[in-house]
């Protein structure tokens, strides 16, 4: 696990009067630091261009790969929601690319 | 159960046998995600990986590498009333996570409405009297995966839940430090994570100044006798008993008590839900008030019995589980063998609280060999119990219905 304890930098110690003589375990803070995994994967297949470049600096694909058969307008909501909501810088055609693709990949039954 | 951890790792045949969607699958399971469950989402996608490869975490379910969504596996909560840290579920809105955290260096603001703007060091938050409270922390869409019609989101099965002993400070400790000025009506809470694009909505959000002010709101330094791992907050998270845990500020650094409601997106647009009860509507119903989803609501499931299961007829079989009132505490558990038609009290286990898990069980034997289905209902001290009928809306929050696992008695 690619993870790294810092050396004790400060320990703390809560005792304060309202417990004072009470064995209460006490906690320590140590510093942190680790690392995050990213998954790499990109969108397979045909028409997955316009959703490699555009979606995958917020978010993995596994998040989109996981949702459920939605409609042709369900995923032109959400990609209008990326875009209005959350300010992802996606070009107009792209924008037709990407709920495309989803909508073929991902299709209501 | 519905959502409980269905069978084990998945063969490659049976993957192999699910035309399309299970080819994409394979390929798109990050390399360092080995063995796969199914969390029986109904019509799929269903399958996900399990990943140990996350900082602080044990085996986890991966629903999302970057950033990171890690549900709980559900036989963790037969483990007993609290879940160990490392196996916490995981939720985070934005990419832009701090990987290093210098607990010399880090400070937590006080400021806005206040007559001292304050800038804590974490000596000087653990200075301050010490609380310690059990409470249940759930995402605000758990079990969103069992929404029919299916919607958009974090398609969780029932995991992405938890209870710790929090260890801490009272919010209003802090905030009658600096001193608030008359006049203000909410304390907003800022995080260290940040938005991947610029000008995107950085996550915050607020408590109405009597809530944050209550005694009972916490900054927690500590979880179940430890530091927080930092994928859940550390060094500080705001506890907010019995409410939805989009409340629970993960890595608090900021906190900002304003003289007029919090407008920001993640207040008045997202996390909302439809002002009707059980926050239900029709699915394609509009025009419905929306309002900031608040306080949680009571549930139970069942945790030593898995859908599917086989059980001897004729004979007295132990069904146990966790139940928890939402925002206050459990009053009691019943039990059904017979698809509802009569239930039985289970017997609680130790009282922890009343915004903690508890812990239920019941004896039960079913009269012949055939199919049964066991459910499960809280009710919780208000007398609010879960409905029979499951609640419906476009972001899939707050469910609640009366779970119900087909067993068979041979």
């Amino acid at each position: 696990m690619p993870r790294k304890m810092l050396p004790l930098a400060l320990v703390i110690v809560a005792v304060l009067a309202s417990i004072a003589g009470r064995a209460e375990p006490l906690i320590t803070l140590n510093s942190v630091t680790v690392d995050l995994p990213d998954s790499g994967r990109m969108f397979p297949g045909p028409g997955s261009d316009a959703i490699n470049n555009n979606c995958l600096a917020c978010h993995s694909a596994g998040m989109v790969l996981n949702q459920p058969a939605l409609p042709k307008s369900a995923w032109q909501a959400e990609v209008s929601k990326m875009i209005q909501s959350y300010k992802a810088p996606v070009s107009e055609e792209d924008v037709a690319a990407i709920v495309d693709y989803l909508a073929s990949m991902k299709a209501a039954r | 159960m519905e959502g409980g951890y269905i069978g084990g790792p998945l063969t490659r045949r049976f993957l192999l046998g699910q035309a399309g969607m299970a080819g994409l699958a394979l390929a798109t399971t990050p390399a360092w995600a080995q063995a796969t469950i199914d969390l029986g989402l109904p019509g799929g996608p269903s399958a996900r990986p399990i990943t140990t490869a996350f900082p602080q975490k044990a085996a986890m379910i991966l629903q999302r590498s970057r950033p990171p969504l890690l549900e709980t596996p559900f036989e963790v909560f037969d483990k007993g009333v609290f879940t160990p840290n490392n196996e916490f579920y995981v939720r985070w809105h934005w990419a832009v996570i701090p990987t290093e955290v210098d607990v010399d260096k880090f400070r937590l603001a006080v400021r806005g409405h206040v007559n001292e703007v304050l800038s804590l060091s974490l000596q000087q938050v653990l200075a301050l009297p010490r609380v310690e409270m059990a409470a249940v922390n759930q995402c605000s869409g758990n079990s969103r995966g069992f929404f029919e019609p299916r919607v958009a989101g974090g398609e969780w099965a029932n995991g992405a839940m938890g209870n710790a002993r929090w260890i801490g400070v009272r919010l209003k400790d802090v905030l009658d430090r600096a001193g608030v000025k008359a006049g203000a009506v909410q304390v907003r809470f800022n995080g260290l994570d940040e938005p991947v694009v610029s000008d995107g909505p950085d996550f915050m959000k607020s408590l109405d100044i009597d809530h944050a002010r209550d005694g009972e709101v916490m900054i927690a330094y500590g979880m179940n006798g430890e530091q927080l791992p930092l994928l859940n907050g550390f060094p500080l998270r705001l506890v907010v008993p019995g409410w939805y845990s989009t409340y629970w500020v993960k890595m608090l650094n900021d906190i900002e008590v304003l003289d007029r409601p919090d407008d920001n997106y993640w207040m008045k647009t997202a996390y909302t839900i439809p002002d009707t009860p059980h926050a239900d509507i029709k699915p394609g119903e509009t025009g419905v008030k929306m309002v900031p989803i608040n306080r949680m609501v009571p549930r139970a499931f069942i945790t030593n019995i898995k859908t599917g299961e086989t059980v001897q007829a004729s004979a007295p079989t132990l069904v146990r589980g966790i139940a928890f009132g939402g925002d206050t505490g459990v009053a009691r558990v019943d039990l059904s063998s017979d698809g509802g038609e009569t239930w039985q009290a289970a017997e609680l286990g130790k009282d922890e609280g009343k915004y903690s898990f508890r812990q239920w069980e019941a004896r039960f034997a079913l009269p012949a060999k055939g199919n049964y289905t066991l459910m499960v209902r809280c009710t919780n001290s208000d007398g609010v119990a879960q409905p029979a009928q499951a609640n419906w809306n476009p972001s899939g929050f707050m469910r609640n219905v009366i779970e119900s696992t087909p067993i068979v008695a041979a």
